[in-house]
């Protein structure tokens, strides 16, 4: 049995006139099965508006299916009861760290979930440290978060996630907003936390060269899942993937435009497949 | 020149315990038909530097002069100023308040104190420009997706006609795609409209794409002012500050290290692809 088991999801979002009459519906998701196994890493990528993030909150129970059904670790979302069971097992980071920030010290901060479930607070000392100690942010425990890096935020931000310890980890555009050292920050952090404590991970990103080592790609376009498979699967597709509005890593872009221009070079994922597809290609003309 | 800045100096909370001095003795120049990107980390001093611009704040100390005069002299009018240095914060759709996409885009010019006809003539340019459909025009901004919304808050700003557009990550948490829309739209107001152009980004890649000279700030100060070609060219450096440099550039040196002839250089894609062709 998988952890995440999604099948034939279908989300409407009822449009509304101003004295708030239902007056017709969109389909932000439409017949979306997936499964994920424990442990995972995936990727889901898409335009904005695709349903990117309305699939992810049916992970997390903050979205009901109006028709279809999404199992989280065997348990029905659509079914009240389950509700707090799922949200512990699986937690979300949004994109705008300080709309998640609630508390005036850090410790505190990684603290106010466990306190709203009623952990016993030597339960809760310990966890905070050891949540803190996984995103390398023991040091700040004591700080006011707002003289954080956006970086560092996020990272506490993930730290109250999985001081809930969760099975699984939602992640909705976590570095739109961090420069460069921030982004890497938070994405060695979450690619520890996945193979470390086997912590299933699911990332919505638009940055295509942060789902290149994941285990499975989702790609989604107008509520539809229209591909997935490996990275090397999906990107390999090239032109659909430029059809449905996205980028490619950067080093696919590059293989992609060299064989389109009849090179004998093979599409490829990261910077060192690439150097080693110029040299194999230039032994070969060497050769001749 | 446009714009001048000499020594300029802003520390907030000055004189209590959470005092900080965010801009340090920074002198620079906007000259017209300039593009210049602006990157630095989170807290490095950016968005301080550019509400000095047109005078939404006052320097601690030093001077910023618009086309020659001190913006903060007592009877400088900083109204007209607001008008010609345009300001185009993070999250721009989060200012969008009217009933109308016209409508909306019609409030910066009819604040200028123009006819009734020129400001629609105004805001039907500015949303050409962006590309907004005139059919749209009557809608709701707030039916819009998330790239058409940042597109109709620039046209707002770029309705009252400034002569220096400053963008504080005009593309941030858009796809690819709509990403794409938004800076194509910047460049062509750019390249046809002569306005001079200053962008904040984090990614470094839409920088080298566009920006044709970089100012690199750390800590408050100013390290590098340069083309991005230069600018770029300094990896340890950048690094070292928690900014990076285009994924090509970080390739090509990766491929000089491999003992392949190749341009150091390199910024963008385009280039990346050129100087492959060489070497195979």
């Amino acid at each position: 049995m998988s952890f995440i088991s999604i099948k034939n999801l279908v989300h409407d979002f009822a449009k509304r006139d101003e004295a708030g009459e239902k007056i017709g519906s969109f389909t932000a998701l439409n017949d979306v099965s997936i499964d994920v196994a424990r442990g995972e890493f995936i990727g889901i990528i898409g335009r904005n508006g695709s349903g990117k993030s309305t699939l992810a909150k049916h992970i997390n129970a903050l979205l009901y299916p109006t028709t279809g059904k999404v199992f989280v670790n065997d348990y029905d979302t659509s079914d009240i009861n389950n509700t707090y069971l799922i949200r512990k097992d699986a937690g979300m980071v949004f994109q705008n760290p300080d709309n998640q920030i609630v508390a005036t010290i850090v410790e505190e901060d990684v603290a106010f979930g466990l306190e709203n479930i009623g952990v016993p607070s030597e339960d809760i000392i310990s966890r905070v440290d050891e949540a803190l100690r996984a995103v390398g942010m023991e040091k700040y425990r004591e700080q006011s978060p707002n003289r954080l890096s956006g970086g560092q935020k996020q990272r506490i931000c993930i730290a109250g996630a999985i001081a809930m310890e969760p099975a699984c980890l939602i992640l909705d555009e976590p570095t739109a907003m961090l420069d460069p050292s921030g982004r890497e920050e938070v994405l060695k952090t979450v690619k520890r936390l996945n193979k470390e404590k086997n912590i299933t991970v699911i990332l919505v990103t638009h940055h295509m060269d942060e789902v290149i080592d994941a285990d499975k790609i989702f790609v989604m376009n107008k509520g539809r899942l229209v591909l997935s498979g490996t990275p090397e699967e999906v990107f390999r597709k090239t032109d659909e993937i430029r059809n449905y509005g996205l980028a490619l890593p950067y080093a696919t872009e590059v293989s992609d435009r060299l064989k389109k221009l009849g090179y004998d070079i093979d599409i490829c994922l990261t910077g060192e497949e690439l150097i080693n597809a110029i040299s194999a290609c230039r032994n070969v003309r060497g050769g001749i | 020149m446009l714009l001048e800045l000499n020594n300029v100096n802003y520390v907030y909370n000055e004189g209590t315990v959470y005092e900080k001095h965010a801009v340090k003795n920074i002198s620079l120049s906007i000259d017209e038909n300039e593009f210049v990107a602006v990157i630095g980390h989170t807290g490095s001093g950016k968005s301080t530097l550019i509400q000095m611009f047109n005078g939404l704040i006052k320097p601690s100390s030093g001077t910023v002069c618009y086309r020659g005069e001190n913006i903060n002299e007592k009877d400088y009018n900083r109204r007209a100023l607001c008008g010609k240095v345009g300001l185009v914060f993070q999250y721009p759709e989060h200012q969008l308040f009217e009933q109308t996409i016209i409508k909306d885009v019609c409030f910066g010019p009819k604040n200028q104190g123009l006819t009734e006809e020129e400001v629609l003539e105004r805001a039907k340019w500015a949303l050409c420009l962006v590309g907004i459909d005139e059919e749209l025009f009557e809608d709701s901004p707030f039916d819009l997706s998330g790239g058409q919304k940042k597109r109709v808050a620039l046209a707002g700003i770029l309705a009252m006609k400034p002569e220096v557009l400053v963008l504080d990550e005009p593309a941030a948490g858009l796809d690819p795609g709509y990403k794409k829309q938004i800076f194509d739209a910047i460049k062509r107001i750019h390249e046809e409209e002569h306005i001079s152009v200053v962008l904040i980004s984090h990614s470094m890649e839409d920088v080298a794409e566009y920006a044709e000279r970089v100012i690199v700030l750390n800590d408050g100060e100013k390290i590098f002012d340069d083309t991005a070609g230069n600018v770029f060219s300094h990896v340890e450096e950048l690094e070292a500050m928690g900014l990076s440099v285009p994924w090509v550039s970080k390739f090509a040196a990766a491929l000089s290290k491999e003992g392949l002839d190749i341009r150091r250089d390199i910024i963008t894609v385009d280039e990346c692809v050129e100087a492959l062709k060489r070497l195979l």
